[in-house]
């Protein structure tokens, strides 16, 4: 069911520059060629009743509502797949055509009940619309005929049923979850009056491939399909626009409210990222928001091995601050800091950076980004002159060959992944590159052209070898090389580049990957004629993360792959506001829009607005952090919304530290593994109860707007304002749009967004300025925005993490759709239905060898640590690759990944961890590293 | 070996004559032949169609080839004793073959080799001016082959009667660079067996239709849609485009044009509705077979989104024939705008049931007299359904229609595939009103409502109309249902199952319990 307001014109935009005017019922309309007669009238404010359409959705001519009378033709088409011609006479009412209508709807409601009280939708069922609309008020069929009333309501998903005796078979949900989702999971089953929607091969929903998008259930006209939450709750009487929490495509979403409830979350047609599509989590697994373990009071404990005490905002404010500044006395100005978060808003990571800048006066702020995309930031900023993806999501349908390397976004990003193999189902070109088989290598209507299993930590050898083949087969753009690059260092790299031990048949003994694949995908992509890279963290999380930024940066240029629709370099970024939070300052080294602390003239302009003097040093990054801790000189640490215990790597190194200090606070919604050495705990607010922006891997600037009160009294922005404030260092704003105004004020690219503009355009990509007033979509258009486009050179070097005869395998990690992180969140959801424990992807070959069985727990052992998990047997793995993700704390898949660091940003290198994997009888408790090397060491075996 | 010796000896393999036993015919002939040391080659040919005569067996004499028939294996030992290899007399001798009368008085262009050749012979189709048709058109551009077709007046044997060559043309006018030939094997109305003589009788002429189409649209890829009702034509169809393939008749260069075009056979899986193209090309495209909406149209945007020609069996099988003998010699058969042949299919209560291939503009009250016979059971005629599943049912009064699609059309009905189908003062009527409604209701694809829901609900609202309850307003309502599925139906099955059942209600009232209406006639 569509949202409360939502406006249906019953069939897609057609993109046409040649216009056609044509005459509904006496209106003159024009509209682009192609458009369909339904959606003409409907921009004339013609409505058109009907049943199987709706815009969201490819023409199907099922329902026979629609029809019309066209002057000249005999019959009465279907508005909804006739389209429009020049100087159409269009007659949509007419005493035969009311007839036919009502006659139509008789026999649908012959199937039906047809008292709307029945129906569950509650007034917003089109079916009951459309009876009223067409006059039907009784049905001569009677009530004894053939129907579909028994048959039996699945409600096995757990966010949502279908009722076939509701059901009107007008495929709406089916070609839903073909177009627009790709998954194909529903099919009409039978023929005639026996058709039926059927999930899978007639199975239970939760049985069959859905992935439980919702994209069924926002297509269905009735009550057929409808959320759980809408039944028990009842209809909203409110939608508010705002922005997903949960990854980096940042989806809009209408919040639809009854009374102080959020009833459901329903898709936001007119949202850019998503066009009104959805994935499990940002749809349905938004039930967190009110799970009995949120923490709705301030917490305070003077040691970590007292019981937590529930105080006063004033009370724990007041003390972490006294406790900042008694650090601070005592071990100097630099021996407190902040990590912001790439989950609260743009104005919360501003206000936290403000603070350690401002009040403690250092610049020992970090952010999770650390982690995850830091070597993107680098890399492009350093090829290119901005750390952000050049592209919009959108540019993905004007590319012809895509590449998609060290990212998973069926899973990760599966609302952009869902636009991305529409793209390819309509004939893009795929090369996948990863370390395990993903779903996009071969699904419905999608199979990569090019699959290459490289081994984990190779991404670099392989992007070299591309580039290779890409000079030495003459595939370079020189006209955009020559244009657009910096001319010295081209040569340089060119030079480099074709050396031999650069080419495919060397990287092939590095990667395992063929040479002929290589050459195959490298001439794939020359050939374009726009080919576009998408990336996650299987490319950033490596020792050599940035140099492989700077191979793709590379390859792209040197194919001229940058600066227009179609192409370039797209991070897909992990978390909702992972952009936004770097953007605002949030590194240790740079202030807002990465400009380096350094420069005394951009301080000056920062310390004229903060009336504070800015320490010009860089601060700590994370671990530094860790480390000065161990050293008894970083004691106290101001954490928002960020599980440093569970999600950054050598779990055991990062509580020594946290245990460390002497001041930890927490700021969280929920309590958490680094709350455990935590002695103030200050509770935090959802996305859905405050103001704010998101800031999603396009760039894009998007509100969050506040739908429920803070469960705790106070906005994330407000609680570090407070703290602020405590510590004798004002921030008084009366709402985020002032926070905004000021980073607007202090930051060239984002000079030209407010609240206001957000509000009037839906959302801005930055940069947006003087010279770009609406913002920017594509980047780097006729010139970097450095100048010259930079060819680093790009010497692939082996990480220190190397398999030997003690840890012969690679474990490396990623993500499921249905969980999010460390899962604090969708763990809190029925989500936990799909996914209720990490697994370990072993092949056969390595399973056999180990007498693994399926299922059977195993210990999987590194330098680092021990863990244990049941293992899966599979050949989504090659041989000698291990593979789990990370979404269950019990997992601590931490526990095992090492210290190895990318070496220019420290992003730490969780994608490769040399392991050996072993039968384990049960479960065991985590163990000491050293203990469990000794326990592990081979033995008769 | 044949010598000059030999004795021709012709037994079909036609399905119709299997099951009514002529492997066993032809296994006693071979039988008997050996133990008499008779020099005879048995040759499987085609089904003349004379249905009431099979099997009828068939020996090459110098005078011409004569006939026997009905025959069974049982008199097979007769037929030598009598001398049936020299042409002989025997109670079940017809004469020559040609000089049988139902044969004699047909017109037969499309049919003209269907008993007469060996199926599976490629020789014997070229000695039978097989291929020429073929020959001319590689000498002729596409818009000339198009021009041919058109100037024929041949229009689709299917049912829809849309002239080919205006697909054609549609067809040749688009720029893409691959566009397809579908023939749509998918025989479903009941009382029809017109393709399947083909297929089974003169296969390689549909064959060569096909490439002729391709040749004139520019097509390098054909497929034969057919039901899977008919291994024997899955059969003989493999077994021709093999041996064509082979002779370069087929493949990568047709005849030496350098023009492309292979044939591939896909068999349905029991779908009425597959046989209307637009479901045939969902089909073929691996999908379930429902109906798509027009425009675009299949000669536009066909199979996978390509321009492509979808012809009837019997349309692609009449193109060589007017290719080889020229448009003019087609058109001059027929009446108004129904030209050239149709093959008729006289099936049902009827003494002389067959295929008769003839001129459009004979009455139907003369091909099922004078070719049929009259009723089988002896008793008076009661209704003819012509047009399958979908046609109307005519009375006795009505018979002096000709057969020409625009006069059928006008009478109510429709001229469709050319089945005709008889029945005697026995028929219910108002349960083959019912009927036609269950067998929408069974065939439907389920796409549109009307169709979907209202067959389903035509059944029953006939059901109450029969037990008379509430009766007058329920004929109403079947009206009501009626003009709702015609007007409102996605494509013909919905849109003319209304067709049979209002025509039984017109002509026939009183079996639904109605008074005559004034001016209503019956026989």
């Amino acid at each position: 069911m569509l949202s409360i307001n939502d406006k249906d014109l019953g069939t897609p935009a057609r993109d046409s520059a040649k216009l056609v005017t044509l005459e509904v019922d006496g209106r003159a309309v024009t509209v682009p060629e192609g458009t369909s007669v339904i959606r003409a009238a409907a921009l004339a404010d013609v409505a058109i009743p009907k049943l199987c359409a709706t815009d969201s959705l490819e023409p199907f001519g099922s329902c026979r509502l629609c029809l019309v009378e066209i002057e000249g033709r005999k019959g009465f088409p279907a508005s909804c797949t006739t389209p429009v011609e020049a100087g159409m006479k269009i007659r949509t009412q007419s005493e035969q055509l009311s007839k036919l209508r009502r006659n139509v709807m008789e026999l649908y409601m012959s199937d039906h009940p047809i008292d709307p009280f029945e129906c569950k939708a509650g007034g917003k069922c089109e079916l009951h619309e459309m009876a009223n609309a067409v006059g039907l008020v009784h049905v001569r069929y009677g009530d004894g005929g053939r129907n579909h009333r028994d048959l039996p309501i699945d409600d096995s998903n757990p966010y949502f049923a279908f009722d076939p005796s509701r059901c009107i078979v007008c495929s709406r949900c089916v070609r839903a979850c073909d177009e627009i989702q790709g998954t194909f999971a529903l099919t009409i089953e039978g023929r005639g009056f026996n058709s039926q929607m059927v999930a899978g091969q007639h199975e239970h929903y939760i049985d069959s491939e859905c992935v439980s998008c919702g994209a069924c259930v926002q297509a269905c006209p009735t009550d057929a399909l409808m959320e759980k939450s809408l039944l028990e709750k009842g209809r909203a009487d409110r939608a508010i626009v705002t922005t997903c929490g949960y990854c980096g495509v940042g989806c809009s979403f209408k919040a639809e409210v009854r009374g102080g409830e959020v009833v459901r979350m329903v898709p936001n047609k007119d949202g850019l990222p998503n066009h009104g599509h959805s994935c499990v989590k940002g749809r349905f697994a938004w039930g967190y928001a009110t799970h009995p373990d949120r923490v709705k009071q301030p917490l305070l404990r003077k040691r970590i091995s007292d019981p937590w005490q529930e105080v006063s905002w004033d009370e724990a404010v007041g003390y972490a601050a006294s406790e900042f500044k008694r650090v601070q006395q005592k071990y100097g100005r630099g021996a407190v800091g902040g990590i912001t978060s790439s989950r609260c808003t743009n104005e919360e990571a501003y206000l936290v950076q403000k603070l350690v800048r401002a009040a403690f006066g250092n610049n020992n702020v970090d952010t999770c980004a650390r982690v995850c995309h830091s070597p993107t930031g680098y890399g492009l900023k350093t090829a290119f002159g901005t750390p952000a993806g050049t592209q919009d999501f959108d540019s993905v349908v004007a590319a012809d060959v895509i590449m998609v390397i060290g990212a998973n976004p069926t899973e990760g990003h599966p609302v952009f992944a869902s636009i991305m193999k529409r793209r390819l189902r309509n004939g893009a070109r795929l090369i996948v590159a990863d370390p395990r088989e993903i779903d996009l290598v071969r699904m419905p209507h999608v199979e990569a052209d090019y699959f290459l299993q490289l081994t984990p930590g190779t991404n670099v050898a392989l992007f070299n070898a591309m580039a290779h083949v890409v000079v030495t087969e003459g595939l370079v753009n020189e006209q955009f090389v020559a244009e657009r690059c910096d001319p010295r260092e081209f040569k340089q790299w060119r030079e480099f580049i074709a050396g031999e031990r650069n080419s495919p048949e060397a990287a092939g003994k590095i990667t395992g990957v063929p040479a002929e694949k290589i050459r195959g995908a490298a001439r794939l992509f020359a050939q374009g004629p726009n080919s576009a890279i998408y990336y996650g963290l299987g490319v950033t999380e490596h020792s050599q993360g940035s140099t492989a930024v700077l191979a793709m940066a590379n390859l792209a240029m040197a194919t001229g792959m940058i600066g227009r629709n179609g192409v370039g370099v797209n991070p897909l970024r992990g978390q909702n506001n992972v952009q936004g939070s770097n953007d605002v300052g949030s590194f240790p080294h740079e202030l807002t829009g990465y400009r380096h602390v350094s420069d005394p003239l951009l301080r000056a302009d920062f310390e004229k607005v903060w009336h504070v003097t800015i320490d010009p040093e860089p601060g700590l990054r994370i671990p530094n952090m860790f480390d000065a801790a161990l050293d008894g000189s970083f004691l106290g640490l101001y954490i928002e919304g960020e599980d440093i215990a569970q999600s950054d790597p050598n779990s055991q190194h990062v509580a020594a530290a946290l245990s460390a200090m002497e001041i930890v606070v927490v700021h969280d919604i929920f309590m958490n593994e680094t709350a455990k050495y935590a002695q103030v705990f200050l509770p935090g607010s959802s996305f859905l109860e405050k103001n704010g922006t998101f800031t999603n891997a396009e760039r894009r600037i998007s509100r969050v707007r506040k739908v429920l009160p803070a469960l705790a009294g106070k906005e994330d922005w407000e609680v570090t304002c407070a703290l602020s404030n405590a510590l004798g260092y004002p921030m008084n704003y009366n709402h985020p749009s002032e926070i905004m105004d000021e980073i607007a004020r202090l930051t060239p690219t984002f000079a030209g967004v407010s609240y206001e503009k957000l509000d009037r355009l839906g959302s801005i990509q930055w940069p947006c300025n003087d010279a770009a007033p609406v913002g920017t979509a594509v980047m780097h258009v006729g010139e970097f925005v450095r100048g010259k486009g930079r060819f680093l050179i790009t010497e692939y070097v082996a990480t220190d993490e190397r398999t030997t005869s003690r840890f012969p395998l690679i474990l490396t990690t990623g993500r499921i759709l249905t969980q999010y992180n460390v899962g604090t969140q969708t763990r809190r959801t029925m989500n936990i239905s799909w996914h209720p424990e990490d697994v370990l992807e072993i092949h056969p070959h390595d399973a056999e060898q180990r007498g693994i069985r399926a299922g059977d727990w195993v210990e999987v052992t590194s330098r680092a640590g021990a863990i244990a998990l049941r293992a899966a047997i599979t050949e989504r793995v090659a041989p000698g690759v291990v593979y789990t993700t990370f979404h269950h704390p019990e997992t601590g898949a931490n526990v095992v990944t090492t210290e190895n660091s990318d070496w220019a940003t420290n992003c730490p290198e969780y994608k490769v961890t040399a392991v050996q994997v072993m039968p384990t009888a049960r479960r065991p408790e985590r163990l000491p590293a050293d203990k469990v090397i000794a326990a592990a060491t081979p033995s008769a075996r | 070996m044949s010598s000059a010796l030999t004795t021709t000896v012709y037994v079909p393999c036609d399905s119709s004559a299997l099951s009514l036993g002529a492997k066993a015919v032809a296994d006693a002939i071979a039988r008997e032949a050996a133990g008499r040391h008779a020099d005879i080659e048995l040759i499987r040919n085609g089904s003349r169609g004379l249905y009431w005569l099979e099997p009828m067996v068939e020996v090459a004499t110098p005078r011409g080839r004569a006939a026997y028939g009905p025959v069974s294996a049982a008199d097979v030992p007769s037929l030598f004793d009598a001398g049936f290899l020299g042409g002989a007399q025997h109670r079940l001798a017809l004469g020559l073959t040609e000089d049988i009368p139902y044969l004699k008085r047909q017109s037969r262009i499309t049919f003209a080799r269907v008993g007469i050749s060996d199926p599976l012979s490629l020789d014997d189709y070229l000695a039978h001016g097989g291929y020429r048709g073929l020959t001319r058109a590689i000498a002729m551009s596409g818009a000339e082959i198009v021009q041919e077709v058109t100037a024929s007046n041949l229009r689709g044997r299917g049912g829809a009667a849309f002239p080919a060559g205006i697909k054609w043309k549609t067809t040749l006018d688009q720029k893409s660079k691959q566009k397809y030939i579908v023939c749509n094997a998918d025989e479903g109305d009941s009382g029809t067996f017109s393709d399947r003589m083909i297929m089974e009788g003169d296969p390689f002429v549909l064959i060569e239709g096909m490439t002729i189409a391709a040749v004139a649209v520019g097509a390098s890829e054909g497929y034969i849609y057919l039901r899977s009702e008919y291994p024997h034509s899955m059969r003989t169809l493999t077994a021709v485009i093999d041996a064509a393939t082979r002779a370069g008749y087929l493949g990568p260069n047709v005849l030496g044009s350098g023009k492309p075009f292979r044939v591939e056979i896909r068999v349905g899986a029991g779908a009425y509705i597959c046989g209307e193209e637009t479901a045939m090309l969902e089909s073929l495209e691996g999908k379930r077979g429902v109906i798509r909406f027009k425009p675009p149209l299949p000669a536009i945007a066909g199979l996978f989104g390509q321009p492509t020609v979808v012809n009837n069996v019997i349309t692609l099988a009449s193109v060589p024939a007017i290719l080889d003998r020229g448009a003019k010699a087609y058109n001059e058969y027929g009446v108004s705008r129904s030209r050239g042949t149709i093959p008729l299919q006289l099936a049902g209560n009827v003494k002389r049931p067959g295929l008769f291939e003839l001129p459009f503009g004979l009455s139907l009250r003369d091909l099922i007299e004078d070719f049929g016979g009259g009723t089988a059971s002896g008793r008076p005629l009661r209704a003819v359904q012509a047009g399958g599943p979908l046609g109307a049912y005519f009375p006795d009064s009505m018979l002096d229609l000709a057969i020409d699609y625009e006069a059928i059309a006008g009478a109510g009905g429709l001229l469709g595939h050319g089945g005709v189908v008889v029945f005697d003062d026995t028929a219910d009527l108002a349960q083959m009103a019912r009927y036609a409604m269950e067998f929408c209701a069974l065939e439907s694809c389920g796409k549109c409502t009307p169709c979907r829901i209202g067959s389903t609900r035509g059944v029953e609202v006939i059901d109450r109309i029969i037990a008379n309850r509430d009766r007058s307003d329920n004929v109403e309502l079947l009206r009501d249902l009626c003009d709702t599925m015609t007007a409102g139906s996605l494509c013909a099955l919905g849109g003319l199952t209304p067709l049979p059942v209002l025509s039984a209600l017109k002509h026939f009232p009183e079996d639904f319990g109605l008074p005559l209406a004034k001016g209503d006639s019956i026989a």
